[in-house]
């Protein structure tokens, strides 16, 4: 506890380069996996190939990839770049995969209908498929994002600061108490972004809240109210 | 008119679905394409807008050969209602009326005056027009899904077994519905479906198919009741029996006509008809 009374005006240092590190990665990674997601989605010899290669990706460990990427790509050792870089290919290789799962969720009669509608190919896409996919990428984002989140700390070894630096910090000067508040921010902080993901999902996508009118979910909620008078109005 | 000349479709499984089909549809009237599943009905439907297109042969509208139309545009100006609705489940009900409306440029202000004088058209409440599809009853659905078919007015209606998957009352209101609509606006109506009662009602005109789009008989109500082509024909209408299959039974002085079932179907209006009036 002392060491909190000490050092809690080092917190919002670090929490907010956390964050700042944590939100890049997983937009790109949200943006760039959507095409392979759906090309993964519509062709049988993509889908094998694309999967099995981003499966791959996440499988390097994180450590070596820091480590790697600077000499592939000429960076500096100490840059950020090297972190936002890795932490965006773990954000593809797992997100590609749910976005294909995503397309595949997408009704095919509703598909058929915009064909039948004449929606053209693009804007079918855009305007059809991307939203109807919504609700599985969005739970795939969620993943992605606490992953990320989580992952950042290990930039710390790599020179990247972060609420990591508490880890190696704690460690090193055996004060448990600081291991453990940062593990509790990293939590909190990844807490906070998949709860704000699920209230851009509600805004987003009104439509996809459960039905108020299926008339088997309102008589079981009725019998367990025992409001069944009401339900059968 | 549509018309279908010598038209087949063989899919990339080798599957012949259908084989040299040939069939003039006349404009301004319900034809009823009705057979079994594996008749080729809906892919016979699917050539009219190009959502299928023929492996041999032509299909014309009004004197053009469509395969030379864009299918986008093609499909903009024929409407289509399917089973289950195909409505789009998160636009909401006006959003999901003005779709193509609003694919061909029209402003949105516009669109939606329109989609909801629809509203009104198909007997829909124009309170639901805020609602989203999952809100809505499958009969609702349904009525959304013929708004929107209708929105650009266009002359071609293709409907694929739109009334499929309502329980059967809404059914039945869907069909008077349509029958409605029919007199008031007049569209050339292509309907697919595989329930005879439903061609027989809504068809001005019926075309029973066999596999492969095999046409067994086209005609009315009445002259395919009355001179079945074939036994699969009187088998398929049921006139051999059932509830068609008619016969007189005299109760007092007054014929009543009994269906094969024993269901007895009403009383013969020639005599005493003042009376049966009442």
């Amino acid at each position: 506890m002392n060491w909190l009374l000490n050092n809690y005006e080092s917190i919002p240092f670090y929490l907010f380069t956390h964050l700042r590190l944590s939100i890049l990665p997983i937009a790109i990674g949200f943006v760039l996996a959507l095409p392979l997601g759906w090309l993964a989605w519509r062709f049988q010899v993509t889908r094998g190939l694309l999967l099995t290669l981003v499966g791959l990706l996440y499988t390097i460990p994180s450590l070596a990839l820091f480590a790697l990427l600077p000499p592939l790509l000429g960076l500096p050792y100490l840059s950020e770049a090297n972190v936002e870089i890795a932490l965006t290919i773990y954000a593809v290789a797992l997100m590609a995969r749910s976005a294909a799962d995503a397309f595949g969720s997408v009704d095919p009669g509703v598909r058929q209908s915009a064909v039948a509608m004449g929606y053209g190919t693009w804007r079918r896409i855009w305007e059809v498929e991307l939203p109807l996919a919504g609700p599985v990428l969005l739970a795939g984002l969620r993943v992605v994002a606490v992953s990320t989140v989580a992952l950042v700390t290990v930039g710390v070894l790599v020179g990247v600061q972060s609420l990591g630096f508490y880890f190696t910090d704690g460690s090193q000067r055996q004060i448990p108490f600081e291991v453990f508040t940062g593990v509790v921010l990293t939590m909190l902080l990844a807490l906070a972004i998949d709860g704000l993901l699920v209230l851009l999902g509600r805004a987003l996508m009104p439509w996809a809240r459960p039905s108020k009118r299926r008339p088997m979910n309102r008589w079981i909620r009725a019998l367990g109210t025992g409001k069944v008078a009401e339900a059968v109005r | 008119m549509i018309e279908f000349r010598e038209v087949s479709k063989r899919f990339a499984d080798g599957t012949l679905a259908v084989d040299g089909f040939s069939l003039q549809i006349p404009p301004h009237s319900t034809t009823v394409l009705v057979g079994s599943s594996g008749s080729g009905k809906t892919t016979l439907l699917r050539m009219i807008n190009r959502m299928v297109d023929p492996t041999e042969g032509t299909v014309e509208i009004d004197g053009e050969d469509i395969a030379t139309v864009e299918p986008v545009k093609l499909r903009r100006r024929i409407g289509y209602v399917m089973q289950n609705s195909g409505l789009l489940p998160h636009r909401r009900v006006i959003d999901n009326i003005a779709t193509v409306p609003r694919l061909t440029g029209v402003p949105k202000a516009a669109a939606h005056e329109r989609a909801l004088e629809l509203m009104d058209v198909v007997g829909l409440d124009r309170s639901l027009a805020r609602r989203y599809p999952n809100q809505l009853s499958g009969g609702q659905q349904q009525r959304v899904g013929v708004a929107r078919g209708l929105a650009v007015d266009p002359n071609i209606l293709l409907m694929d077994e739109p009334f499929g998957a309502v329980d059967p009352i809404v059914r039945a209101e869907l069909q008077q519905e349509v029958l409605r609509l029919q007199r008031e606006l007049g569209k050339t109506i292509v309907f697919v479906t595989h329930d005879i009662d439903e061609a027989f009602l809504l068809g001005d005109r019926i075309v029973l198919l066999e596999t492969g789009g095999r046409i067994v008989q086209t005609g009315t109500a009445e002259e395919i009741l009355a001179e079945p082509a074939n036994d699969f024909v009187a088998e398929f209408v049921g006139a051999a029996r059932g509830k068609r299959a008619l016969h007189e039974e005299r109760i007092g002085d007054r014929t009543v006509l009994v269906d094969g079932l024993g269901q007895p179907a009403g009383v013969l209006d020639s005599e005493g008809g003042s009376e049966a009036g009442g």
